[in-house]
């Protein structure tokens, strides 16, 4: 990786047109332990390298020494923000290499609970995100939203943020008794809160010239970085894992990609609010169809897939989140790799913000929407 | 009813004589008497930074669908002083490499700075201004612009990259904002004919107006410009927490943290009080002088009066923290786009309208028995078809320069925002699609 040159003693700082600054990894706007090394000249971003890995943990490593189910609670803090959707590819990675057959009722209990935390991490988003441009008031009124999926988070895991979703075969029990009503109360309520969100941002004059023409990348760049997610349909390109390789119950669903012209901050905004109305249509139907039954396969006493290697991935509300497991046969897994999104969508961060002033570092940083738990691991 | 309310009042007279008893009349008018009102003011507006974050943080938390504090006091009343004891009794942390006198002093300069032009503010008529100073107006810039000094004082002596940045920011914006903020103010001194805030006030009392109907256009760009003067939201950039952690203060903490907090909410109270002083009439307000001092209640009137001034500055500031809780953060870029490309053309222009105006007006008086104005001893006193020939000219005023900062700024981007927001389209791909489908539209529907 570049590296900038860190001018250290006072007479280079003062010689040099250029200002070394370092931003985090305690700063309010790097979303956790990021630190982004930026050359500036005046206030003109000339440079700049990222510093990860202040949370690592050595997730990768750790698996290698645990059982398969013993897994998937690790996989959960991958992306704090997103634990449903983070824990079920990795059950429904071994679930495949098993060849298990999931109950459907499961299927779409993970459909309807997925989204409601897509719907949560996006609203996690367009709160910080506007905290960012300065908009304080958005930030609580998206997180009285975000509260009440919480809620029923809590009611059916037994936490709010830290769930441990998933068991490798389907779920650890049956949706809770008033479920449906919960969700359907949320579903109801949800679009006219997201309209008056739009109405606070969608046409302030302030907001758009601050993400209009802000981080423009081009389809061809984003696709070259490997961009997923909304990062990737707001440059305009069709790619959704849940249309691409169906997973859970996503192919009985009728529900649309939104895809943005201009690949800018302001396309990014508009493409996850848009996600967030298509999340809602897909759980309303998920509702409907909802199957009776079991929501468990019955599985082995010890989960052993068989020897061989196997990638599963699917669209989790920061993008393409994957799992490249290989199998040697025995209880615990010989390698596991994480496909990380935050990670390979941070790789643009540089071309993004070349060129731009610092208060745009920090709107492009939000809008890319990254995790720092995912991208240390 | 009124009988109780002057026996209330009693006391006032009564230490002016116990003060005339003590003191030759000459040591009480300049001496004693404004020590007593200097006392009162400070102790008024330091009382004000307390509550008026008690204000903020409850109206704030009314925007925001919750409570703010209540737990420190019944509905959180004692929070500021709970603020003001953790505060005082914080660590006086001064970096290793900073300047030490300098970071020291800066915080003493942005207080006295906001401080001292309460001294010429006309909170009420008689003894509620300190001082009259023929040059109030001038004062008050000049005064409030070495708050500036303050902020880059402090940015500088920090040795620290995020407060420089905010110095730097802060003195582009305060110097540059001032401009505007003086130049709007001149259009409101011709009605006047004069600096003194004291006689801008009279001059609105005499002619029963309020500036801000002849002026909206001055009013507007004052009341953009003062908000910017104050680093407050959405102009807030010197302070930008997301982008500079705390900007020129980032390094303070304790009791001179809360000398820069204390010095931000004066000089808020300060540009405000202008603002209500030249434009809403000051004390002013219809009738009152005909209820009380027309009938020999002096005081009363007095008193009165000061309760219009503080009702008018109450509205003001909700304005700011409305504004505060409701926009996002310009970029540094863009706020010197709209000081030097909007605001100062907008002033200039406010300018040259007014003057044409009041010539018009002028003109117009004592054309076939058309009467406009009444008298200019002090203020420009118009007679009721002046006034309303004045309004109609302001109102065009608003029109004229709307079209002009228009024509001037169409090309600029962020002129032409709205027909730049689009809408993102919604594709339905088939299930199962394996590849990416290339760059958007038509690859994707075909």
């Amino acid at each position: 990786m570049h590296q900038v040159e860190i001018a250290t003693t006072q007479e280079t700082l003062l010689d040099s047109p250029e200002m070394v600054l370092n931003m985090g990894p305690q700063h309010p706007s790097t979303h956790g332990v990021l630190r982004v090394i930026l050359k500036l000249d005046g206030e003109t971003v000339i440079d700049l390298d990222c510093d990860i890995g202040y949370l690592h943990r050595g997730m990768e490593k750790i698996a290698e020494n645990r059982m398969y189910t013993m897994i998937a609670p690790y996989w959960d803090r991958l992306d704090y923000i997103a634990a449903v959707s983070n824990g079920l590819v990795w059950v429904e990675t071994v679930e495949q290499m098993m060849s298990l057959a999931v109950p459907p009722r499961a299927h779409y209990l993970r459909t309807i609970l997925t989204e409601l935390n897509r719907i949560a991490s996006h609203l996690l988003w367009l709160a910080t995100h506007a905290l960012d441009i300065g908009a304080v008031t958005v930030l609580l009124w998206a997180l009285r939203e975000r509260e009440e999926i919480l809620k029923i988070f809590e009611r059916q895991f037994g936490a709010r943020l830290t769930c441990h979703a998933w068991r490798v075969g389907g779920m650890p029990n049956d949706a809770y008794d008033d479920f449906e009503a919960d969700v359907r109360r949320f579903v109801n309520n949800f679009p006219k809160r997201l309209d008056e969100y739009e109405t606070v941002l969608s046409e302030n004059r302030i907001w758009l010239s601050r993400t209009v023409g802000i981080g423009v990348i081009s389809a061809a760049d984003a696709i070259a970085i490997g961009l997923s997610g909304p990062a990737l349909r707001g440059s305009g390109v069709a790619w959704d894992v849940r249309k691409a390789r169906p997973y859970a119950a996503y192919g009985d669903m009728d529900f649309e990609i939104p895809l943005g012209e201009n690949g800018d901050t302001y396309d990014r905004y508009l493409v996850r609010l848009e996600e967030m109305r298509q999340a809602r249509r897909i759980i309303v139907q998920a509702l409907e169809k909802l199957p009776d039954g079991p929501v468990n396969a019955k599985l082995p006493k010890v989960v052993r897939p068989p020897v061989g290697d196997y990638y599963h991935s699917i669209e989790g509300p920061k993008g393409e989140i994957g799992c490249y497991l290989v199998s040697d046969g025995t209880a615990q897994p010989w390698r596991v790799r994480v496909r990380p999104p935050s990670l390979i969508n941070l790789q643009a961060l540089k071309g993004l913000c070349l060129g731009h002033l610092v208060a745009d570092v920090v709107a492009i940083i939000g809008t890319l929407d990254i995790v720092l738990g995912e991208i240390d691991r | 009813m009124v009988m109780r309310m002057l026996a209330l009042l009693a006391p006032i007279d009564f230490v002016a004589q116990l003060l005339l008893k003590l003191f030759s009349p000459d040591t009480v008018n300049y001496v004693v008497w404004p020590l007593i009102q200097i006392g009162l003011v400070v102790t008024i507006v330091a009382a004000w930074v307390a509550y008026g974050t008690y204000l903020e943080r409850k109206i704030s938390a009314f925007m925001q669908a919750r409570l703010g504090p209540m737990r420190v006091g019944p509905w959180g009343l004692l929070q500021p002083i709970a603020d003001a004891v953790k505060l005082l009794t914080k660590e006086d942390f001064v970096p290793e490499m900073a300047d030490r006198w300098v970071f020291f002093f800066a915080p003493y300069i942005a207080v006295a700075a906001a401080f001292i032009v309460f001294s010429v503010i006309p909170f009420a008529p008689d003894w509620g201004v300190i001082t009259d100073i023929n040059i109030g107006l001038l004062f008050v810039l000049a005064v409030s612009s070495v708050g500036v000094l303050a902020l880059i004082l402090a940015g500088w002596s920090s040795n620290s990259k995020y407060a420089l940045l905010g110095a730097l920011r802060s003195s582009a914006q305060m110097v540059s904002y001032e401009v505007a903020m003086g130049l709007s103010l001149i259009g409101a001194l011709m009605f006047a004919r004069t600096l003194s805030l004291s006689g801008v006030v009279n001059a609105q009392g005499a002619d029963s107006i309020w500036y801000v109907v002849y002026q909206p256009v001055g009013f507007l760009i004052f009341l953009v410009s003062g908000i910017a003067e104050n680093n407050r939201a959405p102009f807030d950039l010197p302070e930008a927490e997301s982008e500079l952690v705390a900007g020129f203060h980032t390094e303070y903490s304790g009791f001179r943290w809360s000398l820069f907090f204390l010095a931000e909410y004066a000089a808020m109270l300060v540009v405000s009080a202008v603002a209500v002083s030249v434009y809403l009439g000051g004390w002013y307000f219809p009738f009152v002088y005909g209820f009380t001092e027309a009938k020999g209640y002096h005081n009363l009137y007095v008193i009165v009066s000061l309760l219009f001034f503080v009702m008018k500055l109450i509205g003001v500031l909700y304005l700011y923290f409305w504004l505060r809780w409701t926009l996002p953060r310009f970029r540094y870029d863009q706020l010197m786009d709209i000081g030097w490309k909007w605001l100062i053309p907008s002033a200039l222009v406010n300018i040259a309208l007014s003057a044409f105006g009041i010539f018009l007006v002028q003109a117009l008086d004592g054309w076939r028995d058309f009467k406009t104005i009444e008298s200019i001893s002090g203020g420009l006193n118009l007679t009721g078809k002046g006034k309303v020939l004045m309004i109609i000219f302001g109102l065009l005023g608003l029109f004229i320069t709307g079209a002009l900062l228009a024509r001037i700024n169409w090309r600029s981007r962020d002129f032409n925002l709205k027909s730049q927001r689009r809408n993102i389209q919604l594709v339905n791909l088939p299930q199962g699609r394996p590849a990416v489908a290339a760059t958007a539209p038509a690859a994707s529907e075909g």
